[in-house]
């Protein structure tokens, strides 16, 4: 069914009668045009309701005009690009448009979830904690049904299509707001020389201005803003960011900001992101982000057909949209008549005027009479009337002493205003508390003390477009620099009465939160239970803690709580606002750093010989690492077998590139290193290389590795893979700060270097084919030599050591030159059967041997721990010497590295099972130590692990418990010597 | 974000360094063998509400140790320093 007729459209406004637009809400194809949201087309087809409320499922219309919209939220757009909770007061109309309405079933006039309203005695503040998190573990059982029952929109499952992108800028000034305020302090700063960022989150600049009242210098509103954005357009000093919202404010200036690029189309050009987040840094940031109008809080005030008095008249003036047929105002001060004015303007006349102050000033009765619109004063709105929509009201005449006699008012629209509320937000996120003023009973900026920013116009509490667009201006010559004091905060001459906020008796919903759905008896219960802080009160009835935030609830919250316990406004104190401002998608904050962008992906220089070969990779940490190199048919399990058992029997290539490297140089570097290591380097002769244990300075083992001397000052340090930037940072940590004497200098050469490591008894042969006229036999290159030469220009050291427990040699070259190493040694192992090895294989021969690595040097383990204790010296002082004989680190029962074996060898073990006494008794509690690198052993023919387990020293030849999946696997097995072969190192110097 | 302004590479984020934790605290002697001793200058920590002197590396940057007086409040940086030029 479709219908052109738009019936509560009017005449005038900023919408584009010439660009007729189709859209879609819950099914129906309804029209608008360009320049409309979605809130101000729906209301022009006299479409209020638009949800259901996220506890109580009470039936919810349009409330507001902008951001601090609590209701109408609706999911937009279908299937991948499915966006729930959407505000469609900020959501621009566009061709095509497709919206639901959220939280009904199944139907949004019929809503069968609204059987809550009738329980509406038990869903009270609290009731979530009181009722279903006992017994323990109940919540887990209620959650998935309370969660269906309450709640927003539904979001997508399938991938987001869309791209996101960060961007940064950088501004002199940078405004938030294109209000006269921000208009006014843009141009002032531009025209002072300053590069300006103007930052709006509408698609219009304009802010208040596009649809209030009033004249600034002598022009109507409407006429300064259209010089003022043709005077900024002119301008180049100024760039005006739109569609963008800053929606957090941090340390150092620095402003989040999201724009969104493509939320108003319907097919987005793929080639632009959706949206981008902005990191703004500003050298001042001028914060005229306006004001949000109070509402009151009277019986059933969430019902379709109320809404906020400014609301209304962006509807009309910018929207060029009726709300409703009769419509009522509820105000307790001034703008409310402004409102009243600017609406018979354009020849709408108000079905009436509720006044809740006593005296009403003499002016306005002149008004109401001469327009001819009855005036209520000193009355209170005591309840709305109304099913699915507004009906009526009763109003009570206040505190006259008589009985209160309820009138009745019909209408179908009210329009409220109970004062203002200045947007602190972004200067409330760093850290800096709102201020209440009596004189304005409004809460004001408080103090900026670092001059770094301001906040302007309606922000800092000025009531009108003149006043605002002026104390911009000298807010942005303050900033500048042009003037030397800070403009001040909006301060009445004549303090108006303070405005009266009723507080109606009767036995309908009171609500505080339309969001949230709480009430103002929530507010009170909260207290009577004892909460006394906003703070505690927010989150105990969750008042503030939906998507907006509480932007039109938390200053009635704050109110309600002076009230109630009888305390001076000033003394309640405030609640924190937070990032984001307005919701943000996680596609924004993600931005193009997903799947296996997330994180840098480190390639070995090696890399394209891996792909040549046809290894599998698997990501360790940041690098691709070859896993493994598959023979045919062979899955990993199957190949690093193979892999594993060709080392053992013959010889083996695998890629160390990995492994963190520092040069280090300098004649005091033998004195470092003996300083940063456990054990002695004093002697190592050049030429020679060592293994290495470093401790941190509160004794755990912070990493290990082997260090080379390669000349008289000159070393070569490995560390583990995981452990190079960690090690790196601690080096020098110690040589800048804490012994700046040592003349040593460290370079990181990780990048620089390439090497491989072959592995294996026919490993020598391999080196000799490769590199021939080079001497690589034992007197040569004995265990632990290095060996630096020049083959063919290409740059080569090696160090024979090993990680596998065969002989072995670490292959090194300069990283460009990796690919001629591969090839070189790759033809020259040709005669001598060389195969390729993987990490997974490199895994299991290392723990064959009871090499220690990641899953042991977990930062909780001492050298003796890992059996590595009688590496450190005695004779000297090292990092952690002292503090590693602490008396727990010292203790017996320690968890030591051990070795184990399933009883069934064909039993597989897994990492992270906890180990139990063999005594049969039933598991229970942390156990006594863990499985910490599991394999199976191609030498051994079994499964095999490491553990720590405590005392595991002195249980070898004992059965204990490996135990898995909170007990339901149980696996006996006996422990071993963490060296499963050759202990004696007999095959590392054949 | 903080953003510190490095002796070497001028105004930087501070998602280009990272933190060294305070320095206030004086590393021991070598030769110090004392576990009081040590164990005051690995745990003991002042946790001021106000200014802080701290160590932050330039791990993206020159890989210098900076010595930063910040404010816990405010985060305000006052004062920015090559840790190795201190007390010299």
């Amino acid at each position: 069914m479709s219908t052109d007729r738009q019936k509560l459209r009017i005449g005038g406004g900023l919408v584009d009668r010439g660009k007729p637009v189709t859209f879609r809400f819950d099914g129906r194809v309804l029209k608008g045009f360009a320049g409309d949201t979605l809130a101000s087309a729906l209301l022009a087809n006299g479409r209020h309701l638009v949800g259901r409320s996220f506890k109580y499922h009470r039936p919810r219309g349009i409330f507001a005009a902008g951001v601090e919209e609590p209701n109408a939220l609706v999911e937009l757009g279908a299937e991948d690009r499915l966006t729930p909770n959407v505000q469609a007061t900020a959501q621009e109309l566009y061709e095509g448009l497709q919206a639901k309405s959220q939280n009904r079933w199944p139907s949004l006039r019929f809503d069968l979830m609204a059987v809550n309203n009738l329980f509406s005695r038990f869903l009270t503040a609290g009731f979530y904690y009181k009722t279903f998190m006992w017994p323990a573990g109940a919540w887990e059982f209620y959650e998935k049904f309370i969660r269906r029952a309450a709640g927003m929109g539904k979001g997508t499952h399938l991938p987001d299509p869309d791209t996101y992108e960060h961007v940064h800028d950088h501004a002199d000034i940078a405004v938030v707001g294109s209000g006269p305020a921000g208009l006014s302090a843009a141009l002032t700063a531009a025209e002072a020389g300053k590069d300006v960022l103007l930052i709006e989150q509408d698609f219009e600049l304009g802010g208040t201005l596009l649809y209030e009242a009033g004249e600034i210098a002598g022009q109507a509103n409407a006429d300064w803003r259209r010089q003022t954005i043709a005077r900024i357009n002119g301008e180049p000093k100024i760039r005006v960011l739109t569609r963008t919202t800053a929606f957090g404010y941090y340390e150092n200036n620095i402003l989040g900001c999201v724009e969104r690029v493509q939320d108003h189309v319907l097919t987005p050009d793929p080639h632009v992101p959706r949206q981008r987040l902005r990191h703004v840094r500003a050298e001042k940031v001028i914060l005229a982000t306006g004001a949000f109008e109070r509402p009151f809080v009277f019986g059933n005030n969430d019902l379709p057909g109320i809404l906020l008095s400014s609301a209304a008249e962006a509807y009309v003036n910018r929207y060029a949209v009726l709300p409703g047929e009769k419509m009522v105002l509820y105000t307790n001060q001034e703008s409310g008549y402004r409102v009243a004015a600017s609406l018979l303007e354009r020849g709408i006349r108000l079905a009436a005027i509720i006044d809740a102050r006593s005296p009403v000033p003499t002016r306005h009765h002149h008004f109401a009479r001469e327009a001819g619109i009855p005036l209520y004063p000193a009355h209170e709105v005591a309840e709305a009337k109304g099913g699915l929509h507004l009906k009526g009201l009763v109003i009570r005449k206040i505190g006259d002493g008589l009985e209160p006699r309820d009138i009745r008012l019909d209408c179908d629209t009210l329009i409220q205003s109970a004062g203002w509320a200045p947007v602190l937000h972004l200067q409330s996120q760093r850290g800096i508390k709102p201020v209440y003023h009596a004189a304005l009973d409004s809460y004001l900026p408080g103090k900026c003390a670092d001059g770094q920013h301001a906040c302007a116009g309606a922000a800092a509490g000025y009531p009108t477009s003149e006043d605002a667009a002026v104390h911009g201006h000298k807010v942005a010559r303050y900033l500048i620099g042009a003037a030397k004091t800070a403009p001040r905060l909006y301060a009445p001459k004549d303090a108006p009465p303070p405005s009266p906020a009723p507080v109606p008796l009767t036995r309908a919903k009171c609500f505080v939160d339309l969001q949230h759905d709480v009430t103002r008896s929530d507010i009170e219960q909260g207290v009577r239970e004892g909460f006394r802080s906003p703070e505690h009160i927010k989150r105990y009835t969750t008042q503030g803690m939906a998507a907006d935030q509480g932007k039109t609830g938390n200053i009635n919250t704050l109110k309600i709580l002076s009230q109630v316990q009888d305390k001076e406004q000033s003394g309640v104190g405030t609640t924190t606002f937070r990032p984001p401002y307005t919701p943000l998608t996680i596609g924004a904050v993600a931005g193009r750093s997903i799947a296996g962008e997330l994180r840098p992906t480190r390639l070995s220089p090696f890399h394209d010989c891996h792909v040549r070969a046809g290894a599998e990779f698997i990501t360790a940490g940041d690098w691709l690492r070859p896993w493994y190199y598959p023979g045919p048919g062979e899955d990993v399990t199957a190949a690093y077998i193979r892999e594993a058992g060709e080392v053992r029997s013959g010889v083996g290539m695998v890629d160390v590139s990995t492994l963190g490297k520092i040069d280090i140089q300098g004649p005091d570097a033998a004195e470092f290193l003996n300083r940063v290591y456990v054990n002695g380097w004093k002697t190592l002769p050049v030429g020679k290389a060592r293994y290495g244990l470093m401790l941190r300075d509160d004794g755990m083992v912070m990493d290990d590795g082997t260090t080379w001397r390669l000349g008289e000052h000159h070393y070569f340090m490995t560390t583990t893979t995981t452990g190079a930037g960690a090690v790196m940072r601690h080096l020098e940590y110690l040589l800048q700060i804490d012994w700046p004497e040592l003349k040593v200098h460290l370079t990181s050469v990780s990048d620089e270097w390439g090497g491989v490591a072959i592995a294996g008894p026919r490993s020598r042969a391999v080196l000799g084919s490769s590199f021939p006229g080079v001497d690589v036999s034992t007197e040569a290159i004995p265990h632990m030599g290095v060996l630096e030469f020049d083959h063919e220009g290409l740059p080569v050291r090696i160090c024979r050591l090993s990680f596998s427990g065969e002989l072995a040699f670490e292959v090194y070259t300069r990283a460009g030159f990796a690919g001629n190493l591969w090839d070189l040694l790759t033809e020259g192992g040709k005669p001598h059967d060389l195969r390729l090895y993987g990490s997974e294989a490199l895994g299991a021969l290392r723990i064959e041997k009871g090499h220690v690595a990641g899953p042991e040097l977990d930062g909780r383990t001492t050298a003796d721990d890992l059996g590595l204790g009688g590496m450190q010296s005695t004779k000297k002082a090292y990092v952690g010497s002292v503090l590693k004989n602490r008396e727990g680190l010292i203790r017996n029962d320690r968890r030591q590295l051990a070795g184990l074996k399933p009883v069934e060898g064909d039993t597989p073990l897994k990492a992270g099972m906890l180990l139990f006494e063999g005594d049969g008794i039933t598991p229970k509690g942390h156990g006594i130590g863990h499985v910490t690198s599991v394999t199976y052993s191609p030498e051994l023919k079994r499964h095999i692990a490491l553990a720590l387990l405590a005392e595991g020293r002195e249980r070898v030849g004992t059965l204990i418990r490996a135990v898995d999946n909170g007990g339901a696997t149980v696996i006996d097995v006996k422990v071993c010597s963490p060296h499963f072969i050759d202990p004696e190192g007999e095959r590392l110097h054949a | 974000m903080l953003r510190i302004d490095c002796p070497f590479c001028g105004l930087r984020d501070e998602t280009e360094f990272t933190y060294g934790g305070d320095a206030s605290r004086t590393r021991p002697p070598l030769d110090e063998t004392r576990a009081e001793v040590w164990n005051d200058y690995v745990y003991q920590r002042p946790n001021p509400k106000g200014l802080h002197s701290e160590y932050w590396f330039h791990q993206h940057g020159c890989r210098s140790w900076l010595k930063i007086t910040r404010d816990m409040v405010s985060h305000e940086i006052t004062a920015v320093a090559y840790a190795k030029d201190t007390g010299e």
